[in-house]
């Protein structure tokens, strides 16, 4: 779907001081105290941040930093405790479906009906996404063999697929609907080389052709730095820094220069020695 | 704009419908061994009726065909009754199963398209099964439906949808609430509809407390209204008061269900509950 002329002059993503806390004591809880209180997890702590459309913009952070946490709070699925978010000027809470008609997602693991065929996903996918006519088969067809998919395997069952076949079928399907914000978690983990090469290559390609937005979850710092043109470092679920792949790395990765990865490791590891002077103190 | 987003609306609703009519298919083994669960369920009751002979009751006496007719009817209705019931009921369990409840989740497009197509596929399925055990029992006992009133029975067959859809939905709110226990919630809600709806016994039999949720229970007024009309011939007219009560049951359960849903589902994204991982 196109998106409007009056979304382009909204940024993409505007994220203004949010906040997630999970396993608060609920208010069912509450009336229950012999059972075991849950100590809560901080997973975003006051993060904020701007991401102009048209951009890949690329989320760096160790395991359980909250990458996962922000990406769903944008696509609607979770809701912010404190904070704003907007996706081209639409509040992820309060208008979540003008957000959804702009946005799709890729998560880690690909979500499928395992019995189905990939094309019987893809077809129930692009039905919910106003599309399934005439025309939608050619499409997958010509997304899937982009992606190095054989075609064979589209009415198969998709359990009979290998997880880095499904995974090209997931950000197939997210392709599909032609989201103007792409939000993709982690896609490429688990691909073989050549495979994520492909991948990497369609998502500058969408990128170039559709202006299209991409927030990139990775723990691929090669790849956060050859397809990014922008990234943030989060850890425990704040903003460590934020910029170009060559600031981060001219700021953050020593003296002698470095890769992104001098520099990830150099970040999060102040992280570390704070946090243990913290707790000295 | 009203037609556009009304179409689009439709679109998602037939692929709701589509995606069930898939899923039946590669799962048909699965399916094919639950009709078959499903009819010797209602086959046992049958040849359960045939046996009271033994006893005390004399064969061949009306009484008895009658007894059989009654729990025949009756196990018929419950099985269309739970088999539509279950199939909306666990619509959320499965897509957590499978993993793909946040996309689902995250479509755009109404929830109530989204469980008004899950309860179509459910009564399009549900009704296509029953009525293949039904054509079994009439192949395999010697029914006496002579008295029956075929349009009565369907009045109010087709006004009990409403409020089944409605306990539908309400149940399949329970996996959105509780990840861990929905699931087995449901089967205890669907045991306690069969024990208090009057399925193989009239609910005056039920005592005090028991006797009032059968009252309150939709399912009753169904089972009693499509027997009596089955059995003795009700007559259109004497259908309309199980019919009003069942559109009003429904007018209340459907919307109640849906923005109970609604309100469940706003809760387990606070909470983090539609999905752990990744
Ligand atoms: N639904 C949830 N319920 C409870 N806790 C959660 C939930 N989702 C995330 N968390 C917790 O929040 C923190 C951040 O998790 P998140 O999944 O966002 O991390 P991540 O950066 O995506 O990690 P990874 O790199 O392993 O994918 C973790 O401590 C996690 O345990
Ligand atoms: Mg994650």
């Amino acid at each position: 779907m196109a998106i409007r002329v009056s979304d382009l002059n909204a940024a993409a993503v505007e994220i203004e001081s949010i906040s997630k806390r999970f396993g608060q004591v609920g208010r069912m809880r509450q009336l229950m105290p012999w059972r075991k209180p849950k100590t809560p997890k901080l997973a975003l702590d006051r993060v904020s941040l701007h991401v102009d459309t048209g951009r890949i913009t690329g989320i760096l952070g160790a395991n359980g930093s909250g990458k996962s946490t922000l990406i769903r709070i944008l696509a609607t699925l979770l809701t912010p405790d404190a904070g704003r978010a907007c996706v081209f000027g639409y509040d992820v809470v309060t208008q979540a479906a003008d957000v959804r008609r702009h946005i799709n997602r890729v998560s880690v693991e690909a979500s499928f009906f395992k019995e189905m065929s990939p094309w019987e996903n893809m077809l129930y996918a692009a039905r919910l996404y106003g599309g399934g006519g005439d025309g939608t088969r050619s499409r997958v067809e010509a997304m899937l063999e982009r992606l190095g998919l054989p075609l064979d395997t589209l009415d198969k069952p998709m359990k009979q697929l290998s997880r880095g076949q499904q995974q090209k079928v997931a950000i197939a399907r997210s392709f599909l609907t032609s989201p103007s914000l792409l939000l993709m978690d982690e896609p490429t983990t688990g691909l073989d080389p050549r495979s994520k090469r492909e991948v990497q290559d369609l998502v500058t390609s969408i990128r170039r052709d559709r202006a299209a937005t991409v927030l990139l979850c990775t723990h691929d710092l090669q790849e956060a730095e050859v397809l990014c043109d922008r990234v943030v470092v989060i850890d425990h679920g704040r903003v460590l820094a934020e910029g170009t792949p060559a600031d981060l790395i001219r700021i953050h990765a020593g003296p002698d220069g470095g890769s992104l990865e001098d520099a990830f490791m150099r970040l999060t590891g102040k992280r570390l020695e704070e946090d243990e002077e913290e707790k000295e103190e | 704009m009203i037609g556009n987003s009304l179409r689009w609306e439709l679109n998602a609703f037939t692929g709701f419908i589509e995606r069930q009519k898939n899923l039946y298919r590669r799962y048909w083994a699965w399916e094919a061994v639950w009709l078959l669960y499903n009819l010797v369920s209602v086959l046992s009751i049958g040849y359960l009726a045939s046996g009271l002979s033994t006893l005390g009751l004399e064969p061949g006496h009306s009484n008895l065909q009658q007894a059989q007719l009654y729990l025949l009817v009756g196990a018929l209705l419950w099985t269309y009754l739970s088999m539509v019931f279950f199939e909306i009921a666990f619509a959320i369990t499965w897509e957590r199963w499978e993993g793909t409840i946040e996309y689902t989740f995250m479509a755009p497009i109404r929830r109530l398209t989204h469980l008004l197509g899950m309860c179509a596929a459910s009564l399009i399925y549900g009704i296509a099964r029953a009525a293949l055990i039904g054509l079994a029992l009439v192949f395999l006992f010697n029914l006496d439906l002579s008295h029956a009133n075929y349009w009565a029975a369907l009045a109010i067959f087709a006004a009990a949808t409403l409020p089944l859809l409605g306990l539908g939905i309400f149940t399949s709110i329970l996996p959105l609430l509780s990840p861990e226990k929905g699931e087995q919630m449901a089967f205890a809600v669907q045991g306690v509809l069969l024990l208090i709806s009057g399925v193989y016994y009239p609910i005056t039999v039920l005592p005090g407390p028991l006797h009032l949720a059968g009252i309150l229970s939709p399912l009753t007024y169904t089972l009693d209204g499509v027997r009596e009309a089955l059995l003795h011939g009700l007559s259109l007219t004497g259908a309309l008061p199980d019919v009003g009560i069942l559109l009003v049951m429904g007018i209340v359960l459907v919307p109640a269900s849906v923005w109970c849903f609604g309100r469940a589902e706003e809760r387990a994204k606070r909470l983090g509950l539609l999905k752990r991982s990744g």
